[in-house]
């Protein structure tokens, strides 16, 4: 091993990457992108899946850089450390499911792991609730690793499979830096207002993107990574990536003037007001979050992790990305988004995935792997 | 598979690979436990749990595949 791999493989490797993220993330806010949503990889997929047509949610659609900058990021750093490594055959099919499980009960809850992070980091105490969500998600998940889930093994393949997902995030990029229309009324879309007309300058988000997918890949940071692993093995490693992350845009949330605590919000007509981009339904910013959590945690990994995996090669991770991607479409025109008050299927959609995920979860058992 | 002291977590995800080694390492309790992954994300994964019960490693890279040696 060579000594860069171990500065980023340690302990303060993880949490120096964290607190950089966690500044990133909420720069990307100061610069333009959506309150409390420096990063979300659910909300900027649903934002590209609606820059592409895919749904008709007209304020949610910008073909967000710093998706395909974090899978370009962490396509450079596999490359220059040796650790590009073309793989797939573990389930992809399951894996795209899970992908649009996880990103369906994300966008209940209006966020994945990483935002729900930066929405308590901005004072949205109803992420307590989603984080909550979250960390039983991934308990269960936990519980069907116990009990020898598994997805199965990948397998080396062909140089092609591994640079698939990259080559379209890097014409996704390209997209995005040419503001690429086909013509009058077709995509790319870009809303005018909501969400998906707030963003940071396009240059500034991709270095953010690249930076973060860079080091994140060096790092291995995964914020469903943290909890499962701290439930599972008492390591808290890549929780205290989490944690410095969380720490880091708190006070930056502070600095910049972006710290609002509360459920809802004092409008200045003396209103309530919701906190941004969120709502105060608590069994859907509970229970959207457990079907994320349990999805990421059988999926391997958050999504931002899944980004960075299919970066570095992963075929089966590109297959979760791709399954988000279909997911955030399928969420917002079968109505299945969370807010206030949530659209007619919201709860349906938590209670089926539910219903599938388990059922992907218990009949995952095949070959047990030497799991307790 | 594990079989005791021989553990093949190639191809797997997280946290299988940590979780089988961990397996094998408390159920061996001393000696020499050996695990193949294929990636450097799994090599220190492993890694990590095994020196959080004790054990020291020693790894060798063949033709895209890591051998863990563990030993206590």
């Amino acid at each position: 091993m060579t000594k860069s791999r171990d500065i980023f493989a340690s302990g303060a490797g993880i949490i120096i990457v964290g607190l950089l993220l966690g500044c990133i993330a909420a720069s990307l806010q100061k610069l333009g992108n959506p309150a409390n949503m420096g990063v979300c990889v659910a909300c900027f997929t649903r934002d590209i899946a609606g820059a592409l047509g895919l749904h008709r949610a007209a304020i949610v659609q910008y073909l967000r850089p710093e998706i395909p900058a974090f899978c370009l990021g962490a396509f450079l750093a596999a490359l220059s450390f040796g650790e590009f490594r073309p793989r797939t055959g573990s389930a992809p099919i399951l894996r795209f499911l899970l992908g649009m499980f996880a990103i369906i009960g994300a966008l209940v809850f209006l966020g994945c792991p990483w935002r729900a992070m930066l929405r308590l980091a901005g004072g949205d105490w109803n992420a307590i609730l989603g984080l909550a969500g979250l960390i039983v998600g991934i308990a269960v998940g936990v519980a069907f690793l116990r009990l020898g889930f598994s997805l199965g093994r990948s397998y080396p393949t062909r140089r092609p499979v591994g640079l698939a997902m990259p080559l379209v995030m890097l014409i996704l990029l390209l997209l995005a830096i040419f503001n690429f229309r086909a013509g009058e009324g077709a995509a790319l879309f870009r809303s005018t207002s909501g969400p998906g007309a707030a963003a940071a300058p396009v240059a500034i988000s991709i270095v953010a993107g690249l930076i973060i997918g860079f080091l994140a890949q060096r790092t291995r940071f995964c914020t469903v990574g943290g909890f499962r692993d701290a439930i599972l093995m008492r390591d808290f490693h890549l929780l205290s990536g989490v944690i410095a992350f969380i720490v880091a845009a708190f006070l930056m949330n502070l600095i910049y003037g972006q710290f609002h605590p509360g459920f809802t919000l004092l409008a200045e007509d003396g209103s309530v007001a919701m906190q941004p981009a969120a709502h105060t339904v608590g069994w859907l910013n509970f229970g959207g979050m457990v079907l994320a959590g349990l999805s990421f945690c059988l999926a391997g990994g958050c999504p931002g992790r899944q980004v960075f995996l299919s970066g570095e090669g992963d075929g089966d991770a590109a297959m979760f990305v791709l399954g988000m991607l279909t997911g955030a479409a399928v969420a917002h025109n079968f109505l299945m988004v969370g807010g206030q008050p949530p659209q007619p299927l919201a709860s349906w959609a938590v209670i089926l995935g539910l219903i599938v995920v388990c059922i992907i979860g218990i009949t995952g058992r095949g070959r047990p792997a030497g799991v307790r | 598979m594990a079989d005791g002291n021989k553990v093949d977590a190639r191809g797997l995800s997280c946290p299988q690979p940590a979780l089988m080694t961990r397996h094998a390492l408390q159920v061996a309790e001393l000696g020499e436990v050996r695990v193949l992954v294929d990636t450097m994300t799994q090599v220190q994964n492993c890694t990590r749990a095994a020196e959080q019960l004790g054990w020291r490693v020693s790894v060798e890279e063949k033709e895209g595949t890591f051998e863990l040696a563990f030993r206590k």
